[in-house]
């Protein structure tokens, strides 16, 4: 899959307005340009910027075309937030592989006692992926770190994972070149946490 | 040097590279970022928030008349508002290059209608460019400002949501100034004055203009034929070329980067290589309708391609397999889960106005803004949105239709930068036309729903400095309002005492709010009393009243039970101390008691 000459490589991202899916998805490109890929990226956001959902396609490979991955066709699927991961559930293929933050926030329908939060996500894609499926605590490991924000860096850590040929030193320079210097420190030990988790 | 940019951005640096010297926009989404990544990254370009878009390009075509590369930026809608300027411009030309880019908004991701704008510059007889990437964002800009200057037109850009706001890699260069020199010239009135006896002789030479674009487009590079299959080959451009080839690149392509006007000899080689065409475009069958009038057959265009929202790659899959196609197993349906759908954030002080507005029971005319939200339940507290200004004009028109029997009934809702962009001239029409409607200006002190651009409103510039600021309150006097009152929409009570008795005028008011900035905006965040607040479980009798104003931080529980002196309940609520700000709504909604100031 990683091959230069190989086909292209469909990451979907998926979160809530504020989890910083974006800023994950723009490392990912960093990394994987610096890499010598062609790559192409494209977000939805506008209405969605403060609790809506937020998603990304994310794609490398020798020549990228189209910007979206086509229905289906996620090889993997990185969402930071419980629902949002199965919301996008059928668009990953069957082998796709699954990373997920273990964090749910509540939709305003749940709020209002109007529609029930999905029980036992988890299960559900254990159930199609069996153990291509990783949940991470981001949210406990960014906290311990003294900032929850830097969830959505522990899971690009823990999603490093699956590129051993990308070396950690290119992680490293995306996450300092994308961030102010003041948040260097942070969020290098919030990727190396996160690296370490899976 | 490559550099991975967003469309936007590859834009932006087109124009830099290009030598632009003035770039005006209002924001507008998908097409905000252009502006601002010039405003952050090229301090050699002139920019600004205009008020609109019409005023964005007439800033631009003045710079343009006067020697320097000049854009003008904005979204689908925008062009609608600068449409005026835009098909007299296509009459005078310009001196430097001028470039619009206007950037759609294909599935209405956050826009009021769907429109395909290659629709205008058919209509205004303007050349218009499409580009498929950041790479080609960057290429195309430069590549209009030459069309431009050497054919003496403005020229359209078009983006759209999956070019504006994908990124891939960008080969980045040196800026290069125009050659065209600066300055004015007093003696070139028959070209720049519209009036009929110089308008008739313009119009000839606009159509000699497209004929020679006519001409161009068939030695456009970017007009480019991919021969692969003799048996298929599809004429396609912009992201819908790029879905197609991704999808299908054992077929042929004739890529158009110049959607109008249309390469004829091109397109003619292009059916005489291959047997059988099939047109993929997103929206309107616009080539579709030009190829077939230039006598062609074609094998499938929009008989399957949809002629709605936006495609990809399984939408052009799909529509051309037909009945082959093999779409993915559903493992879950998605309609069975809890949308997610964007909500006034939590504390935000159109949540406290709306409210008051629902409890009055006013028929509310809404405009263009992260307000608009107010139609969304629970508040369900705002009922119509047009486009940006048509609240004022709106109310006033129903005034005017309702008579007396509208008082007390009817109002308009506009924030502060929708009011500057397109509310300031029906407000002086309510004045003028002795009309007797209500218009609040709901001031959170920025353009907030495109991401906290400034206006005239916020004291301050794109680049932030410090400038003059618009006194609503003032104007709104010299337009010709008497009655002009302010109000802290925080405090419920008097909000609703106020605008009732603005409603029940029989004169026309304004009421502005104040101290009521976005709770988003860190530099003019409004201190509330407390940090947050919290539930006294053993008052909450569970009657769901402060679920009422849909704020993020207030969730309900299940569970039986009863308060502290013996009411019987179904559920208590609760606050999210991490997500509320303290403003105060729900403890004045809530009729028990029950919800009190959170420990510092």
């Amino acid at each position: 899959m990683m091959k230069k000459n190989g086909k292209v490589t469909n990451i979907f991202l998926s979160g809530v307005g504020g989890q910083g899916t974006i800023l994950a998805s723009n490392i990912l490109t960093e990394v994987f340009l610096d890499a010598g890929y062609d790559v192409k990226k494209s977000e939805v956001h506008g209405m969605a910027q403060r609790g809506g959902d937020v998603t990304t396609h994310f794609r490398f490979g020798k020549k990228v075309y189209s910007p979206l991955i086509k229905y289906g066709d996620v090889d993997f699927l990185l969402s930071f937030e419980l629902l949002e991961a199965l919301r996008y559930i059928n668009w990953v293929k069957d082998g796709g592989k699954i990373v997920i933050n273990k964090q749910e926030i509540f939709p305003p329908a749940v709020n209002l006692g109007l529609a029930q939060y999905p029980q036992d996500v988890e299960k559900i894609f254990k159930k199609y992926f069996k153990e291509d499926v990783c949940m991470v605590n981001g949210q406990e490991i960014a906290t311990k770190l003294g900032n929850v924000q830097a969830a959505n860096v522990v899971l690009i850590g823990a999603f490093s994972n699956f590129f051993p040929e990308i070396k950690e030193e290119k992680w490293i320079k995306a996450i300092k070149g994308l961030l102010k210097e003041k948040l260097h420190e942070l969020n290098i030990k919030a990727f190396k946490e996160g690296r370490k988790a899976l | 040097m490559k550099k991975v940019l967003q469309g936007n951005s590859a834009i932006a640096r087109g124009a830099w590279e290009a030598g632009v010297k003035v770039a005006c926009a209002y924001p507008g989404t998908p097409s905000t970022e252009i502006l601002q990544e010039i405003a952050d990254s090229y301090p050699e370009i002139y920019v600004e928030w205009s008020t609109n878009e019409k005023v964005a390009l007439e800033v631009a075509s003045g710079a343009a008349i006067a020697g320097a590369r000049a854009m003008a930026s904005m979204k689908h809608v925008g062009l609608n508002v600068a449409s005026d300027p835009f098909m007299t411009l296509a009459y005078t030309g310009i001196k430097a290059g001028l470039v619009i880019v206007v950037c759609d908004d294909p599935n209405l991701h956050s826009s009021q209608n769907e429109q395909d704008s290659r629709n205008w510059a058919r209509f205004g007889k303007v050349p218009m460019l499409e580009p498929c990437d950041a790479q080609e964002c960057k290429d195309f800009t430069k590549i209009a400002f030459e069309i431009s200057e050497r054919f003496d037109t403005p020229v359209l850009l078009k983006g759209e949501t999956r070019v504006s706001h994908s990124d891939s890699p960008v080969k980045l260069e040196e800026r290069k100034e125009g050659k065209v020199p600066l300055g004015l010239d007093p003696k070139n009135v028959p070209k720049y004055v519209m009036v009929p006896i110089n308008a008739r002789v313009r119009r000839k030479i606009v159509e000699e203009r497209m004929k020679k674009l006519e001409a161009y487009a068939d030695k456009f590079k970017y007009n480019k034929m991919e021969i692969n299959s003799q048996n298929i080959g599809v004429i396609s451009s912009g992201v819908a070329y790029l879905y197609t080839k991704e999808v299908f690149p054992e077929y042929s392509y004739l890529k158009l980067g110049m959607v109008w006007p249309l390469p004829k000899k091109i397109i003619a080689e292009f059916f005489k290589k291959v047997k059988r065409v099939i047109v993929v475009e997103e929206l309107d069958p616009f080539l579709e309708t030009e190829i077939k009038a230039m006598g062609y057959k074609i094998f499938h265009g929009k008989d399957v391609i949809p002629n709605m929202y936006e495609l990809s790659p399984e939408i052009v899959e799909q529509a051309i397999k037909g009945k082959g196609y093999k779409p993915p197993k559903i493992k879950v349906k998605p309609a069975d889960l809890p949308r997610r759908p964007p909500n006034m954030c939590a504390g935000c002080s159109h949540r406290a106005l709306f409210y008051s507005l629902k409890k009055l029971g006013a028929y509310v005319f809404g405009d263009i803004g992260c307000y608009t939200l107010g139609a969304a339940p629970p508040l369900s507290a705002l009922h119509s949105c047009i486009c940006m200004g048509a609240s004022i004009g709106g109310a006033h028109g129903a005034m005017k239709a309702l008579g007396k029997e509208g008082l007390g009934k009817v109002c308009a809702v506009i924030g502060d930068s929708t009011f500057l962009h397109g509310g300031v001239t029906p407000l002086m029409d309510v004045a003028y036309n002795k009309g007797n409607s209500t218009t609040i200006i709901a001031d959170n002190r920025i353009t907030a729903m495109t991401g906290h651009q400034e206006h005239p409103g916020t004291g301050f510039t794109v680049r932030q400095k410090s400038t003059h600021m618009v006194d609503y309150a003032e104007l709104a006097r010299v337009l010709g309002i008497k009655n002009v009152r302010k109000i802290d929409p925080y405090n419920v009570k008097e909000t609703m005492q106020v605008v009732k008795e603005e409603l029940e005028r029989d004169e026309p008011s304004v009421i502005v709010t104040t101290n009521s900035p976005c709770i988003m905006l860190r530099r003019e965040k409004r201190k509330f009393a407390n940090p947050y607040y919290m539930i006294v479980t053993d008052k909450c009798r569970g009657c769901k009243m402060c679920l009422e104003i849909g704020c993020p931080a207030i969730s309900w529980k299940e569970g039986a039970g009863e308060t502290k002196d013996g009411h019987k309940r179904k559920g208590t609520v609760m606050i999210n101390k991490a997500v509320c700000v303290g403003c105060e709504l729900c403890a004045q909604v809530c009729k028990f008691e029950a919800i009190v100031p959170g420990k510092v």
